[in-house]
């Protein structure tokens, strides 16, 4: 299998004749490594270093007896072992839903299918604590369906038990992941030349046979890397697994949260930590190795191309049911949640038999009001302002990193100097390993390095907009990278030969083709930056709380305005992420040319 | 005689440890037609992308006009080039295309906007302006390219296998207009290609390449009465190729071949390699026929039909009018040998 992978992969690239290379190789492009090497290694592995050296050499008994004491401990043991099984549960659930519907958008063409597109993306962008709050209302206690059966059969408790249980992780799991598989393996599908199966017909093969030995070989690289991230997410899964799973279903992420926050047992923390990241970071180097095979410039393309219409009566019915099953998952949560963050229901009081939903815009008045009035209790409205700041600062910070690290990797390793060559290699897997990263553990890391000379940030503003960057940086990188690869480099010989000087190249070449990505790259880092609560719940402010700390909050305190409040902000977040989201999709369908 | 143009000489150039070139030189007058046939991978692409400084030679040198472009960057050389696989850019409109090179050298609105409209209009495609190039036809698509590279005025153009991908009845055509428009505008040209129907048709002069080396430079013409050597009578199409021995009997020249003993014009002595031009043969020359053979088989090949016929149990293929009276199978005819035209003698 890998071997005529390997031989797919070596014959498309001499076909895209790339052996005219750049005039004299130069070294300079190792100046682009500059400023992103030298963030790394300040806030992402002098963090780590800190974090092994609390972790080995803190304890009381010396460098080894707080492994020898973590490793002993049972509770340890069944914390991991819970983490890889909810993971490893969590990602063939969405594969199995995943790959049908990468099917369905990928070789076919039919009416809302961009619609279809967008609606099932909208969860991926969504903040942890924003699908929290979707499911809390749709199946919560206080959540519509329970509403619902208390006033029908009229119970005095909810009949649903979700919230706190497997069940309720691994639904928002698939939740939350689906559109990577829709995405990674529907792409990479869509773009798959459809002859290379018609051939397999015309010699004989049947359709599951020209699925199992040709389609499906072919898109390996796609489905394992789609599975490797999926994976890779839910094992660091932080937020849905502390609002959702409760006390019970401690994973690493979350135990590391309790030790630093709680215990302050920062050595078990960094233990915990020590953990998570070996594991995280095989999985992110296998990614790494794996999305390089998805960038075939010559081999894509364009969809319009590969897509038959849906024929059949019984085909469209089939794939009608599936799709409203995709997007029933995928929105109803959402659904519940804005309209519940509108409706004072029945249920807010226990003894209620009967909804009577009531409008109101009580929930979001109250967000401009300081409730306690205590000093580390901000008003909500002080969270976004402090959201959209450190959003900005978070966009602008992984850009400047990202755009010269997606540069350099984009050249292709023959056209740059053996030194640039080596470099792009070392230092790709590198870039990746925030990815592998979980947001706890860079939390933990930056409060235990930036909190103490020689580097303390402590109190700086900048202290959270630099862990988000971390946690954007890869997909800003990956963003990018793709997309600057995937320009021809004939585009770029045909553009010097037409008079164009290397600045006007990048100019009118490079920098309009990358253009999109690189707006999809800045959306990436907002949303990310809005959304993002590991760190943030590590390193935050307690007077400048973010918004995802501040629906936390909310939510973890009891009463039916607390839980209204949750609600509307969610819904406020919901809603910037998806425009953002909006934004890309209607700039994707304006452009020119699919390539 | 034109004023000289560009001028290669003795270009070597390797990727890795293979020989892509060795020894390249030739030139190109101003307003001539040079092109450069062989077959893929002989190194045609790479002398472009040299040419156009897209790759540096590892030695050997490029002039213009006799001063070397060694320094001078691709962008400022103000050649053209028209790749193979088009390269039109996907993120601009057909007219944004072809006025990439005409921003990229300052022109002023107005001039750019007539110079836009004299080009669509040479290449045929007036009102195209505003459309997606992704939703051109590939004969649409190599018109664009065309214009792109015509645009700016190029000293010299270079077009790379730019019909390739086309279609015969289509690449036919093309290749006239092309010729028509290239000498309309006094184009200085070098023209890749690896069909020699194409490089006769086009071309003021061919120069034949293989294996990264030069086999014979010529018109057209001379190129086909007189191909230099073995591989350029077998490449475009001469096959009738047999080793001889050359004998100085008075002031005669007779050469011993097998098919049998031959008077020729031209003064030779000792072991050579002879090729039986078609031009020097007749068949069925009727009184005087020197040779006799037996018809084996025939293929019809529209306008002409191609026979083999064997002698002396060598077997020799020659082309017939189809409209003329053709020879059956196994029917006897008789060859008889221009002393003067039909032996060409090849290089190895």
């Amino acid at each position: 299998m890998d071997q005529r992978l390997d031989r797919n992969r070596f014959t498309l690239k001499e076909k895209s004749g790339q052996r005219c290379s750049q005039r004299p190789p130069s070294t300079r492009m190792l100046l682009l490594w500059l400023a992103p090497v030298l963030f790394l290694i300040l806030f992402y592995l002098y963090p780590l270093g800190s974090i092994l050296s609390v972790g080995l050499s803190r304890s009381l008994g010396g460098a080894i007896s707080t492994f020898r004491q973590a490793f002993a401990s049972a509770y340890l043991w069944r914390v991991a072992g819970f983490t890889v099984w909810q993971a490893t549960l969590s990602t063939a659930l969405t594969l199995l839903l995943g790959l049908p519907g990468a099917f369905l958008l990928a070789r076919y063409e039919f009416r809302g299918k961009g619609l279809v597109q967008v609606l099932a993306s909208i969860p991926f962008v969504m903040p942890t604590l924003v699908v929290a709050a979707g499911f809390n209302a749709l199946l919560g206690p206080r959540g519509w369906i329970n509403l619902a059966a208390m006033s029908w059969f009229n119970l005095s408790a909810p009949p649903i038990h979700f919230v706190n249980t497997l069940t309720a992780i691994l639904v928002a799991h698939v939740f939350y992941n689906l559109t990577i598989v829709l995405r990674m393996v529907g792409d990479f599908w869509s773009h798959l030349d459809p002859r290379i199966s018609q051939a397999a017909q015309v010699l004989g093969a049947n359709r599951w046979q020209t699925l199992w030995r040709i389609t499906f070989p072919l898109l390996l690289p796609a489905i394992a890397a789609a599975a490797l991230l999926v994976f890779i997410f839910d094992f660091t899964s932080f937020g849905v697994i502390l609002v959702l799973g409760g006390p019970r279903y401690a994973t690493l992420e979350v135990e590391i949260y309790y030790q630093t926050i709680s215990l302050f047992n920062l050595p078990l923390a960094a233990t915990l930590s020590l953990l998570q990241l070996g594991s995280t970071l095989g999985l992110t180097v296998l990614y790494t190795h794996l999305s390089r095979r998805l960038t075939r410039p010559l081999s894509l393309h364009p969809q319009r191309q590969t897509q038959r219409r849906l024929v059949s009566g019984r085909s469209r019915i089939l794939a009608t049911a599936f799709i409203m099953i995709l997007l029933s998952l995928q929105i109803t949560p959402l659904a519940a949640l804005v309209a519940r963050s509108f409706l004072r229901a029945g249920g807010d009081r226990r003894a209620a038999s009967v909804i009577a939903p009531q409008f109101t815009l009580q929930y979001y008045r109250e967000l401009s009001i300081n409730q306690r009035a205590a000093l580390f209790y901000a008003p909500p409205t002080t969270a976004m302002a402090v959201s959209l700041a450190y959003a900005l600062s978070t966009v602008i910070l992984a850009l400047a990193l990202g755009l010269p690290a997606a540069w350099a990797l984009s050249r292709e390793p023959q056209q740059s100097a053996p030194i640039v060559a080596t470099a792009n290699k070392l230092l790709d897997p590198l870039l990746m390993l925030p990815l592998g990263t979980s947001a706890v553990t860079l939390g933990l890391g930056f409060i235990i390095a930036l909190g103490c000379p020689p580097l303390n940030l402590r109190a700086s503003p900048v202290l959270v907009p630099l862990a988000h960057t971390l946690v954007a940086f890869p997909f800003v990188v990956r963003s990018l990278t793709p997309a600057l690869r995937s320009i021809r480099p004939r585009l770029r010989q045909a553009a010097a030969v037409l008079g164009a000087s290397p600045g006007q190249v990048i100019w009118y070449i490079d920098l309009p083709l990358v253009g999109r990505a690189v707006l999809v790259a800045a959306i990436f880092a907002f949303t990310i930056s809005m959304g993002e609560f590991g760190a943030t719940a590590l390193i935050a402010r307690p007077e400048y709380p973010t918004i995802p700390i501040m629906i936390y909050r909310f939510l973890s305190q009891p009463g039916a305005l607390n839980y209204g409040q949750a609600l509307a902000l969610s819904t406020i977040l919901m809603l910037v992420t998806a425009g953002g989201m909006l934004a890309i999709e209607r700039f994707r369908i304006a452009e020119v040319g699919e390539f | 005689m034109n004023p000289p143009g560009l001028q290669l000489t003795g270009i070597h150039k390797s990727f890795g440890d293979k020989q892509a070139l060795q020894g390249i030189s030739f030139e190109v007058s101003q307003g001539e037609i040079v092109a450069l046939l062989g077959p893929s991978g002989c190194g045609k692409s790479t002398t472009l992308a040299i040419i156009a400084g897209l790759e540096a030679p590892d030695q050997g040198q490029v002039a213009w006009q006799g001063a070397s472009l060694a320094n001078t960057p691709p962008n400022q050389r103000g050649f053209g080039l028209m790749f193979q696989d088009l390269a039109l850019f996907p993120h601009l409109n057909v007219a944004e295309n072809i006025a990439f090179g005409l921003r990229m050298k300052n022109y002023s609105p107005a001039n750019l906007k007539a110079r836009l409209k004299e080009m669509l209009e040479l290449v045929g495609l007036p009102g195209f302006e505003g459309r997606d190039v992704n939703t051109l036809s590939g004969g649409e698509q190599q018109r664009v390219a065309l214009a792109r590279s015509l645009a700016p005025s190029p000293r010299l153009l270079m077009l790379d296998e730019p019909l390739g991908a086309l279609d015969r009845n289509l690449r036919e055509r093309l290749v006239f207009e092309l010729r028509q428009i290239l000498t309309q505008m006094h184009q200085t040209a070098i023209y890749v290609t690896h069909d020699q129907e194409e490089a006769f048709t086009l071309a003021d002069r061919v120069v034949v390449m293989n294996a990264g080396m030069i086999e014979q430079i010529g018109p057209p013409p001379e190129i086909y009465r007189q191909p230099a050597s073995i591989f350029v009578a077998k490449f475009i199409g001469l096959t009738n190729i047999l080793p001889a021995h050359a004998r100085q009997i008075g002031d005669r020249t007779y050469l011993e071949l097998p098919i049998g003993e031959l008077p020729c014009d031209q003064k030779l002595d000792g072991p050579v390699t002879v090729l039986l031009h078609p031009q020097g043969v007749k068949v069925n020359g009727g009184t005087g026929s020197q040779v006799e053979g037996v018809v084996t088989s025939r293929s019809f090949r529209g306008n002409l039909c191609r026979a083999t016929i064997e002698v002396n149990g060598i077997t020799l293929e020659f082309d017939f009018f189809s409209h003329d009276h053709l020879p059956g199978i196994g029917e006897k005819v008789g060859l008889s040998f221009d002393p003067r035209l039909a032996f060409q003698v090849l290089r190895r």
